[in-house]
C-alpha cells in the first residue's frame, strides 16, 4: 500500500495494515509469539508514528533536565560509566575480604555487600537461630572486628560501598563510620549506600526485625544521620527487585517501590526531614528481567514518574531532588539450574537493558547462581559482561540509544499509566502500610507469580533448556560450597571477643542504645557507641527488640 | 465406598530463609488440586514445624529452603516428627538443595527433593502417588 505522512492518513494505513495481517493465519506454529510482554502487556505486531503521543520536550526532553526521562545527566555513559558493582559475600569476612580484593583487581568500580541471614536478621553467628545459617547467603558480621577483617587493604576513603541490610542497618552505617574513624578518615569523604527499606522486607523479602512504626523510625533516624553526617552516603535503596523476583509484574514493580518511596519521604518529612534534605540522596534498586524492551521502557519511566512526583506532590525544589537514581541487578528468577551456561546469555541481555535503560549502577549475575553462591571464575565472567558491553558493542557511544523508537515509547507510556493506576489505587488504601497491613500489595504479587507458574507449565511461555529443548545433564560439579566450620570459626570469635572488650562499657552503651529507642531522638549516636565499645550486631538488635518488639503480620498470598 | 480423603499439607518454610514465591505458589497449586493447606509463613524452627504437623494433623509436609541450611535443619525436624511418633508423614524438600546432599537427605528420611524448575503438577502426582498407605486409609 501506499503510504502517506500525514498524521490521520497514516493512522489509517497502520490500521489498514493490521487488519490486513491479522487476516492471515498464523505461521509457524513453533514460533509462538505471546502477543504480549513478560508483564502481560498486550504487545501489536507493528508499533509506528501513530502509536506515540506527546511531544518531545514534554514527555522525553533532553537527558539531564526534567522530566530525566533520557538520563538523569547530560552525557551518560559518554562522559562515566555506571558503577559496576558485583554483589558479594559468603563465610567469614577474611572469605569475602578476600573475594572483594579479586573483584577490584578484576575491575568492578563499586563494592557491595551480602550479608548472612543471622547478620541481616540482627542475630550473632552463636545464636541458636543461626543454626546452619553462618556464612552461607552472605558474610557474617558480628562485631567490628570482622568489619575490620572484611575491608583488610580496601581504603574506605577510594572505594563506593553498598550493603544490602535493612533491619541492622543502623548497626552497620556505624560499623563503617567507626571503622573510617579507626583509620583516620573524614566522614565527609565515604561514599556508598545502605539499603535501609523495611517496607519491602514485610512484603517480599523476609528479612524484618521489628514491627512497621519503628522500622520507619529507624529508617528516617539513618536518612536524617546520613543529611548531616555523611554528604557523599546514599541512606537508603528504596527496592523493587525484590518484589520482582517474588514475582510481580513491570508495572507493579514500579508503583510498589515508589509508593513505598512515597512512605518514606511522608514519614522523613513528619520527623523534621524536609524533602529536599533528603531528595538528592535517595536511591533505589530495581530488577533487570527477561523482556528487552519492557525492560528498557521501564527504567524510562521510572525516572518521569519519580520526577513528578517529587516535583509535584512533594514540592521539591533541588533539581537533584527530582533525579531517580538507580542500581539494577539481574533477574535472578530468570536462571535455570538446567543447562546453566545459558544463564550467560540471560544475563547478558538482561544487563543490556540495562544499559539501555541508564541505571548508575549494575550487577549481573553469575550463570551458577541457580544452584550456588558463584565461584571465582563464574563472578569473573559475570563482570566481563559488563566491560563487554560498554567497551565493545557500541551502546554507551550515545545517550538514550532507544528513544525515539516507536515500540518502546510506547510501552513506556503504558507502563507509566499502568504504574500510576497502583499508585492511585495504594493512595486510595491509605498508603503502604495500610496496603501491606491488608495485605493487598502481597497477593497482588502472588496472583502474579502464580498466572506466570501457569504459563510455563502449560507451554505459553518457552524457557529454553527447561520446557523445551531439555537435554540430560550430569548433574553440575565444581560449584561452592561454604563450610559448616564457619559457625564454629565465629563462636571463637566471639568468645575472644567478648574476653577482651569491655563488658562494663558494652552493658552502659546497650542500655543508653534501649533509653534513646524509647525516645524520639536518633538512634545513630548511640549505636555508633556501642559500635565502638565493641558490642554486637545481636547485642543491639537485642536491646532493640526489647523495646520496639518483633513484626508479626499475616501470610497473605 | 467412604468420600475420598482430603489430603491434609503442611508447607513450612525453615530457618531464617525469606524467598517464598515458590512455597506461595505451590500452596495455591495444591489447593487448586483440592489439597488442603497450612502454609506456615517464615521464621519456623524444627520444633514449630513438628508441634504444627502435629496439631494440623497433616499427611504431608514440605519444607521449603534456599538458604543452604537444609543439613543442619532438616534432620532435626525427622528427628522431632519420629519422637512425637509422626514419622508416617511423607515429608519432602524443595528450594536450592545441591545435588550431592540429595542422597543423605533421603537416606534420613526426606523422601523427594524438588528443585528448581520442577512443575507444580509433578509434586502434586507425587503426593497422591506416595501418601503413606497408613495415611490413605484413614
Amino acid at each position: 500500500m501506499c503510504v502517506d505522512d500525514k498524521p490521520g492518513n497514516l493512522a489509517a494505513a497502520l490500521r489498514e495494515w493490521e487488519a490486513e495481517v491479522r487476516k492471515q493465519l498464523p505461521q509457524d506454529p513453533d514460533v509462538k509469539n505471546a502477543a504480549e510482554t513478560l508483564s502481560g502487556m498486550p504487545v501489536k505486531e507493528l508499533y509506528a508514528p501513530p502509536d506515540v503521543s506527546g511531544d518531545y520536550a514534554a514527555s522525553l526532553g533532553f537527558p539531564g533536565s526534567y522530566p530525566f526521562t533520557r538520563g538523569i545527566q547530560q552525557t551518560m555513559y559518554r562522559s562515566r560509566f555506571w558503577t559496576m558493582r558485583q554483589y558479594a559475600g559468603f563465610g567469614s569476612a577474611e572469605d569475602t575480604n578476600k573475594r572483594f580484593r579479586y573483584l577490584l583487581e578484576q575491575g568492578q568500580t563499586g563494592l557491595s555487600l551480602a550479608f548472612d541471614l543471622p547478620t541481616q536478621i540482627g542475630y550473632d553467628s552463636d545464636d541458636p537461630l543461626a543454626l546452619g545459617e553462618v556464612g552461607k547467603v552472605g558474610v557474617a558480621i558480628d562485631s567490628i572486628r570482622d568489619m575490620k577483617i572484611l575491608f583488610d587493604q580496601i581504603p574506605l576513603d577510594q572505594i563506593s560501598t553498598s550493603m544490602t541490610i535493612n533491619s541492622p542497618a543502623a548497626v552497620l552505617i556505624a560499623m563503617y563510620v567507626v571503622l573510617a574513624e579507626q583509620n583516620g578518615i573524614s566522614l565527609a569523604k565515604l561514599r556508598g549506600t545502605i539499603q535501609n527499606d523495611p517496607l519491602k522486607e514485610y512484603i517480599a523479602r523476609g528479612t524484618y526485625i521489628f514491627p512497621v512504626e519503628p522500622s520507619l523510625r529507624l529508617t528516617s533516624d539513618i536518612l536524617g544521620y546520613c543529611a548531616r553526617s555523611l554528604p557523599q552516603w546514599n541512606g537508603i535503596s528504596i527496592s523493587g527487585y525484590h518484589m520482582r523476583e517474588a514475582g510481580c509484574t513491570a508495572a507493579q514493580e514500579l508503583a510498589f517501590t515508589l509508593a513505598n518511596a512515597i512512605t518514606y519521604v511522608e514519614t522523613a518529612g513528619k520527623a523534621g526531614l524536609p524533602v529536599d534534605e533528603i531528595g538528592p540522596r535517595l536511591s533505589f534498586f530495581f530488577s533487570s528481567h527477561q523482556d528487552f524492551f519492557e525492560e528498557a521502557a521501564k527504567f524510562r519511566a521510572a525516572r518521569r514518574i519519580w520526577a513528578r512526583l517529587m516535583k509535584e506532590r512533594f514540592q521539591a525544589k533541588n533539581p537533584r531532588s527530582w533525579m531517580l537514581r538507580y542500581h539494577v541487578q539481574t533477574a535472578g528468577c530468570s536462571l535455570t539450574a538446567q543447562q546453566p551456561l545459558l544463564n550467560i546469555l540471560r544475563t547478558g541481555y538482561e544487563a543490556l537493558s540495562a544499559v539501555l535503560g541508564g541505571c548508575q549502577s549494575l550487577h549481573t549475575n553469575s550463570y551458577d547462581e541457580a544452584l550456588a553462591l558463584p565461584t571465582e571464575q563464574a563472578a569473573q565472567l559475570a563482570l566481563r559482561t559488563q566491560q563487554i558491553i560498554a567497551h565493545e558493542i557500541g551502546v554507551t557511544e550515545t545517550v538514550d540509544p532507544l528513544a525515539g523508537s516507536y515500540y518502546v515509547e510506547n510501552l513506556m507510556d503504558r507502563i507509566e499509566a499502568a504504574a500510576v493506576t497502583y499508585i492511585k489505587k495504594i493512595d486510595e488504601l491509605g498508603g503502604m502500610v495500610k496496603a501491606i497491613a491488608a495485605g493487598y500489595i502481597q497477593k497482588e504479587i502472588s496472583n502474579s507469580a502464580y498466572a506466570y507458574q501457569k504459563s510455563v507449565e502449560t507451554g505459553r511461555r518457552i524457557t529454553v533448556g527447561l520446557n523445551k529443548y531439555r537435554i540430560e545433564e550430569p548433574p553440575p560439579t565444581g560449584l561452592l560450597r561454604v563450610g559448616q566450620d564457619i559457625e564454629a570459626v565465629q563462636a571463637l570469635k566471639l568468645k575472644k571477643l567478648r574476653a577482651e572488650r569491655s563488658s562494663g562499657a558494652v552493658a552502659a552503651a546497650l542500655d543508653k542504645v534501649k533509653q534513646v529507642a524509647t525516645s524520639e531522638a536518633n538512634l545513630m549516636p548511640a549505636i555508633i557507641d556501642a559500635v565502638r565499645v565493641e558490642a554486637t550486631v545481636g547485642e543491639i538488635c537485642t536491646a532493640l527488640r526489647e523495646v520496639f518488639g518483633e513484626y508479626s503480620g499475616a501470610n497473605y498470598y | 465406598m467412604e468420600a475420598k480423603k482430603v489430603i491434609r499439607v503442611l508447607l513450612a518454610k525453615p530457618g531464617l530463609d525469606g524467598h517464598d514465591r515458590g512455597a506461595k505458589v505451590i500452596a495455591r497449586a495444591l489447593t487448586e488440586a483440592g489439597m488442603e493447606v497450612i502454609y506456615t509463613g517464615l521464621r519456623q524452627t524444627p520444633e514449630m514445624i513438628v508441634a504444627a504437623a502435629e496439631q494440623e494433623d497433616v499427611d504431608v509436609l514440605m519444607l521449603s529452603i534456599l538458604s543452604g541450611a537444609h543439613n543442619a535443619i532438616f534432620p532435626r525436624v525427622l528427628e522431632g516428627l519420629k519422637n512425637k511418633g509422626l514419622d508416617d508423614i511423607l515429608v519432602l524438600g524443595g528450594g536450592i538443595i545441591p545435588e550431592a546432599d540429595i542422597a543423605p537427605l533421603k537416606a534420613i528420611g526426606i523422601r523427594e527433593i524438588f528443585g528448581p524448575g520442577t512443575e507444580t503438577g509433578e509434586i502434586i502426582a507425587y503426593v497422591k502417588a506416595n501418601l503413606s498407605a497408613q495415611r490413605r486409609g484413614r
